[in-house]
């Protein structure tokens, strides 16, 4: 089951942090189609939130048609957001795991491999389109 | 939509002072209220108002649709809780919930029996920490299963874990039970994470009142170098100026957007809003410090 954080320092709406949780945790596939989500109650309860602010969020969701509330037994994923491949990211994941431990050895600090990384994906994906 | 509480130019006078003067608001049905402002500002005298322990000095104001004073049994639909939750101290906590079952015309003890599943009923009253004795307060007055329900500093005293821990469990009720809330505290860090409706009285007045999403849509901050102010497009009010060497901010109430690109524009968070509300307004600004080199040196006497 889905956990809620808030960062009240993020200046994001509290509702719409709740969506982009919910549509994180749905790309990843943390979540999957028939899964529930928590109540509002339980939301709030942990939370300390109100519960307008929870049933904003989860109407949006469906207005997307992400969620399906059912009447007295909670709100459960009616679609998913992640692409096929990234459903099944366990083997380009150790691929990565693999590629990591040889920037580490290459003596690269985390700095250096995100920039390489983010260089790297901004070229690839100008040259797909060009 | 329907309202919980409306008031028209409600004032309240004490002998010499007012407690509360043409107060005009509506708290609409299912809001979570902050009603805030410093102290003396009349955030006691308005819930003591609505809940009819004391009569308007003029205007009126109406509870649920009823007049509080002359249709008390309005009061059954209304929960109270007054500052530091009054209870009595030589009962424990399983007395003090039998008292509040016999007491109400309608009481739902599953709900007070969820609320307070850590507390042992054999306790006194007089030995529960003060936020223990918060969380009975509240699961008392949400047995009633209020349509409203109005807290008084409810975080008043408690540390700041009793003081989250007071907020889930009054979150947890209100989804239980869709009361609206009226929360007065002026402690506005602790009302902004759950409040969706804001009322700010200041001197006794209705300084700002509105739903929290449209108050902050509609104010910015305008940040750029100093000079002469006159009218700025798409600000209908400046609220708050600041100078600080040569640069000014301005934390102002649009009706459009501002097009001078000379401004860095930006979003105002609820407690700076309000802040610039509370202060007095309009203040002349501020003369500059003197140099350092003007002060007196220190002296050491030995």
């Amino acid at each position: 089951m889905i956990e809620f954080h808030l960062d009240p320092r993020s200046g994001v709406a509290t509702y719409l942090q709740i969506v982009q949780q919910v549509k994180d945790a749905l790309r990843l596939g943390t979540i999957d189609v028939g899964d529930q989500l928590p109540t509002v109650r339980e939301v709030v309860a942990d939370l300390a939130i109100n519960p307008n602010t929870v049933a904003k969020a989860y109407r949006d969701l469906e207005r997307e048609g992400l969620v399906l509330a059912r009447q007295g037994r909670g709100t459960f994923v009616a679609s998913t957001l992640a692409p096929a491949s990234l459903r099944h990211y366990d083997a380009l994941r150790i691929e990565l795991e693999h590629w990591l431990s040889a920037a580490d050895d290459a003596g690269l600090d985390e700095e250096s491999i995100r920039a390489l990384i983010s260089a790297t994906l901004r070229e690839t994906r100008a040259r797909r389109v060009a | 939509m329907t309202s919980s509480l409306d008031a028209w130019s409600l004032g309240k006078r004490f002998r010499r002072e007012w407690g509360l003067r043409d107060c005009t608001l509506t708290i609409p049905e299912g809001a979570i209220v902050g009603l805030t402002g410093p102290n003396a500002a009349g955030k006691s005298t308005l819930l003591a108002l609505a809940t009819g322990l004391l009569a308007p000095s003029e205007g009126s104001i109406s509870v649920l649709g009823c007049d509080p004073l002359r249709e008390p049994a309005v009061l059954a639909e209304v929960g109270f809780v007054a500052q530091n939750a009054p209870l009595y101290k030589s009962f424990t906590v399983g007395d003090t919930i039998e008292y509040a079952r016999r007491t109400n015309v309608r009481w739902d003890a599953e709900i007070v029996a969820d609320l307070l599943t850590r507390m042992d009923s054999q306790t006194k009253v007089g030995a529960l920490s003060a936020g223990e004795r918060a969380r009975l307060a509240l699961a008392l007055v949400l047995g009633k299963r209020p349509q409203l329900l109005l807290l008084d500093e409810p975080f008043a005293g408690l540390d700041p874990l009793a003081g989250r821990e007071f907020l889930q469990l009054l979150m947890d009720g209100v989804a239980e039970t869709a009361a609206t809330v009226v929360i007065a505290s002026h402690v506005i860090a602790h009302i902004e994470r759950v409040c969706d409706h804001i009322v700010l009285l200041t001197g006794g007045g209705v300084r700002l009142e509105g739903n929290v999403d449209e108050l902050l849509d509609s104010h910015r901050i305008l940040m750029g170098p100093r000079r002469p102010l006159g009218a700025i497009r798409g600000v209908r009010e400046i609220v708050r100026e600041r100078h600080s060497g040569r640069q000014l901010t301005l934390l102002v109430l649009a009706d459009g957007p501002i097009v001078d690109s000379s401004w860095t524009v930006d979003q105002v968070g609820l407690e700076e809003l309000l802040m610039a509300y509370m202060a007095p307004e309009r203040l002349p600004s501020p003369q500059p410090s003197p140099q350092p080199e003007e002060r007196l040196p220190l002296r050491w006497h030995g």
